[in-house]
């Protein structure tokens, strides 16, 4: 579907068919799930975005794309986490249990929670790190034990419902200071806003690009890119303000986001995961503590998975014993349909972002279609294979 | 006398190098056959071609065995008609037993179903040839290296073997192992098996070898018979280091200042094996402007020696004093070591060198992030200008510092590794066969980069196998065997026969 579109627009100059050519997975990415939501959109005849489905669709998943962010970091370094859906299920029942249980208040019981997490990744990390135990042992190991603990916690019961305030974390939507009849004017600001600001960098960073006569992509893509994307932030604001506006969870989502993509592409600590996968003996012949790096992106996962648990309790407003299971899935699918190599070194945050919504656009469009859980499954299994045929094909191409 | 095997013409080409030109051999039945020459000289090669590593057609010249001509397209073709090659590096499976190795691929089995018994009745016929008395059911990793081999030569007679080839069989085995092996040789001669020995070892091969081709540089230099009369070793030695060096070494006129790094009493364990010391007590200087080499043949320890020094990256309980400038350092990580002004260029460029997937820009700034970053966050532009100043200083040739590293030739991937330890801002670097499977135009470029830091006034650490490398680079050279320092010598005085001999007078008075 993707190489299609990009093959239609290759026909301007040479310079741009190469381009294109050494993009095609960026881009293909971006359209694919462009070209997937027009196909929902169409086929549940413009169900998909309406503005309670698309803010239901964003609550759904962000605690998919949240953990998708850590996941990106432990592939990138080379290894694998299973637990994450165990560390969703665990931390969820102790927030219940601090919350519901000790009538903790919310603030500190978060703070707990997400420390929790960064324990239970540590103590993975440890042992894949300085130990060299494969990731996948350890962490199947985790996925056990942590379930263990969840269901241990809760007794088996569920736990809820939750503080209001705690429940805002995931139900709530940003406050709206000027009510206007119809709109959210706060997120329909908020929605001109990031687009406006995205572009300005994206300007800044070209014209910086410029003066040192860097190799840049061409101008004609540059716009393109800029207007679409602009384009298209802006009616999906537009979209949600109809509604009840932005969801908080969105914003804590895209700060994350925005996060690790700076940390992925313009850190220090980022550059040195990506060598650490890339090839760990000259990652580390080149000084670089390639164990407490390992050590730490299980740490990150750990409280990043913490964050998700809560996130999705709040949403339940209730902790149950099954919360989380298989999770952990359909976060690495999310990885590798974003175009995360399974031998590390290689992968980026927008694409594992993508590769949720991917996801996620299915899941939600193919249960309004009515289509049965059992070839949900089928499906969604077929397509993470075909993206990461594509791939593979790609790159034996090049 | 017939011949068992000619060898006739053999040219075999990679790109870039002539790796053999016009070699003959020729091997009659039932003798010792050993081929001798320096590191890179084909040996190794030669055999890859005869065993049908290299497939027919990939090389030119003609094999005839037994008097018919011959065209091996895999092992396979060429083990079905007696030719068993046993490599340097053993092929045995440390996880399955003896009996279970020799047949491997062989299985002794009916309709797939193994038979047992008949296989450890086999195999003990067979262990009992060799002369190793294990029970077959033994795991082949629990065993030494010296039993090992003879497991490889049990499975080689388990094939009917007619021709068996020895590629270095005893560089890692102790003295009675080494003279139990070819005590074997001599026994199978007696059957009517003829052997290719190839061996650094002159004083083993002038000991069983019937006939001697000596290679130089892919070329055949001569085949001494010894039957006749007995051959000197230093006949060998001339024979095969006797070249004339031209004008492959830029020149250089030597500033060497005040001393820069030296170690003191320096030793390391094997990190496997706490009782098996690997270095063994050395002490070394190089001083400013002054290029130093390592001689020794492989396994001698030179780059186990390098790698215990920057950081500890190889070895365990490592003891002794590093030096920078006279004073101690501090070089017990790899961290400690750059920041001390120590670079470390690998002996193998892609598994330890480079990120392959990574681009050139990524690799060349890898050993010093914080030189590019303000804080934790790296100056793209800061970043490119360096990657592109490199790619010119080195004449590094790719379609731009974003190309992917794996796609480079490995003249040129050399060229980023070398760029990334310049950009660390070593004084000493320690340069580990900086020139290993590159063309001689980059391996010119090399040179040139190193004189050229050595004129900076960087020291250099150059370790290499090649000796007229060493002999037209260096400005004194230290010998190297078995984990000691055998010999010093400045440049101007040494040669590959006096390098030679430091080695084999230390073999001697080690036993």
């Amino acid at each position: 579907m993707s190489a299609d579109t990009t093959v239609a627009a290759t026909d301007r100059t040479p310079s741009m068919r190469s381009f294109l050519k050494s993009h095609v997975r960026e881009y293909g990415m971006l359209l694919s799930l462009i070209a997937i939501m027009v196909f929902f959109e169409i086929m549940t005849n413009g169900t998909l975005l309406k503005p309670l489905n698309l803010t239901n669709l964003i609550l759904q998943n962000s605690y998919i794309v949240i953990m998708a962010l850590g996941m990106l970091l432990v592939i990138v370094a080379g290894h694998i986490d299973l637990s994450v859906g165990s560390v969703v299920g665990f931390v969820g029942a102790l927030a219940a249990v601090l919350m519901v249980q000790y009538d903790m208040h919310f603030i500190p019981a978060t703070a707990i929670c997400l420390v929790v997490g960064a324990g239970m990744g540590a103590a993975q990390g440890y042992w894949v790190a300085y130990h060299k135990i494969p990731s996948f042992i350890v962490t199947l190991a985790g996925m056990l034990v942590f379930r263990g603990l969840c269901l241990a916690l809760l007794a088996g019961q569920s736990i809820g419902p939750f503080p209001v305030e705690f429940q805002r974390l995931s139900s709530g939507f940003i406050p709206d200071v000027l009510p206007l009849a119809g709109v959210h004017l706060t997120s329909l600001l908020l929605s001109i806003a990031i687009p406006v600001v995205l572009v300005l960098l994206n300007v800044r960073s070209r014209l910086n690009q410029q003066r040192h006569a860097i190799d840049q992509e061409p101008l004609f893509v540059f716009v393109v890119k800029n207007v679409v994307m602009t384009a298209v932030v802006v009616y999906l604001g537009y979209l949600l303000s109809s509604y009840k506006g932005l969801p908080n969870v969105l914003i804590v989502m895209l700060a994350l986001i925005a996060l690790y993509t700076f940390v992925t592409t313009r850190t220090t600590i980022g550059r040195r995961i990506y060598a650490l996968g890339g090839n760990e003996k000259a990652a580390k012949l080149s000084g670089i503590n390639t164990e407490r790096l390992t050590f730490l992106t299980f740490v990150n996962m750990g409280v990043l998975a913490a964050l998700a648990g809560l996130i999705f309790a709040a949403r339940l407003n209730t902790a149950t014993p099954k919360a989380g299971i298989t999770f952990e899935l359909d976060v690495i699918a999310a990885c590798f349909i974003g175009g995360a190599s399974a031998s590390g070194g290689v992968g980026r945050v927008t694409g594992a972002v993508i590769g949720a919504f991917v996801m996620g656009v299915m899941n939600n469009g193919m249960s309004i279609l009515g289509v049965g859980i059992d070839w949900q499954q089928v499906i969604k299994g077929l397509v993470l294979l075909a993206a990461v045929f594509f791939d593979v094909y790609n790159k034996k191409k090049s | 006398m017939d011949a068992i095997l000619e060898m006739r013409a053999i040219t075999k080409s990679f790109p870039g190098v002539n790796a053999l030109d016009d070699v003959n051999l020729t091997v009659r039945r039932g003798e010792i056959h050993a081929v001798v020459g320096e590191n890179g000289a084909g040996k190794s090669t030669l055999m890859k071609v005869l065993s049908g590593v290299y497939p027919h057609g990939s090389y030119t010249g003609t094999i005839r065995y037994q008097g018919e001509e011959r065209q091996f397209r895999t092992i396979a073709d060429s083990e079905k008609i007696g030719i068993i090659i046993i490599h340097q590096e053993l092929a045995l499976v440390p996880l399955l037993s003896i009996a279970e190795n020799i047949f491997l691929g062989n299985e002794q089995a009916r309709f797939g179903v193994i038979d047992w018994p008949a296989v450890h009745v086999r195999t003990r016929q067979l262990l009992d040839k060799v002369g190793l008395r294990e029970s077959p059911a033994t795991l082949v990793g629990d065993l030494g290296v010296g039993k090992q081999q003879l497991v490889e030569i049990a499975k080689a007679l388990s094939k009917e073997v007619r021709l068996l080839i020895l590629d270095e069989p005893t560089a890692s085995l102790n003295e009675s192992d080494s003279d139990a092996l070819l005590a074997l040789l001599e026994e199978f001669k007696a059957h009517g098996i003829a052997s290719i020995l190839i061996s650094h070892k002159l004083n083993e091969v002038s000991k069983v070898a019937d006939a001697i081709t000596v290679l130089r540089d892919g070329s055949t230099v001569e085949t001494l018979d010894c039957r006749r009369e007995p051959i000197s070793e230093d006949h060998i030695i001339r024979s095969m280091v006797g070249r004339a060096l031209a004008d492959r070494y830029p020149k250089r006129t030597p500033k060497v200042g005040a001393p820069l790094f030296g170690v003191k009493d320096w030793s390391a364990y094997h990190p496997l094996d706490a009782d098996r010391r690997m270095i063994k007590g050395i002490d070394l200087d190089v001083r400013r402007g002054e290029v130093v080499g390592i001689a020794g043949l492989m396994g001698a320890g030179r780059t186990e020696f390098a790698m215990s020094v920057f950081g500890r990256a190889y070895g365990q309980a490592i003891t002794g004093t590093a030096f920078m400038h006279g004073k101690p350092v501090d070089v017990s990580t790899i961290g400690k070591a750059i920041a001390n002004g120590i670079a470390y260029v690998t002996e193998d460029r892609k598994a330890l060198g480079l990120v392959l997937n990574a681009d050139i820009l990524h690799n060349v700034t890898l050993a010093n992030l914080s030189g590019v970053s303000r804080g934790a966050v790296i100056d793209d532009i800061r970043e490119l200008s360096v990657a592109e100043d490199y790619r010119r200083r080195l004449n590094i040739r790719c379609s731009s510092v974003f190309q992917e590293t794996v796609n480079l030739s490995g003249g040129n991937q050399q060229k980023v590794v070398l760029s990334k330890w310049l950009f660390s801002g070593p004084e000493l670097l320690i340069l580990d066969e900086p020139t290993r499977g590159i063309d001689v135009g980059a391996k010119y470029e090399i040179y040139t980069i190193i004189n050229r830091l050595a004129d900076e006034g960087k020291g250099v650490l150059f370790i290499s196998s090649e000796m007229p490398e060493l002999l037209g680079m260096c400005d004194r050279i230290y010998v190297m065997s078995e984990g000691s320092i055998v010999a010093e010598m400045p440049a101007a005085e040494a040669s590959q026969e006096k390098i030679m001999r430091a080695i084999m007078k230390a073999g001697e008075q080690a036993r």
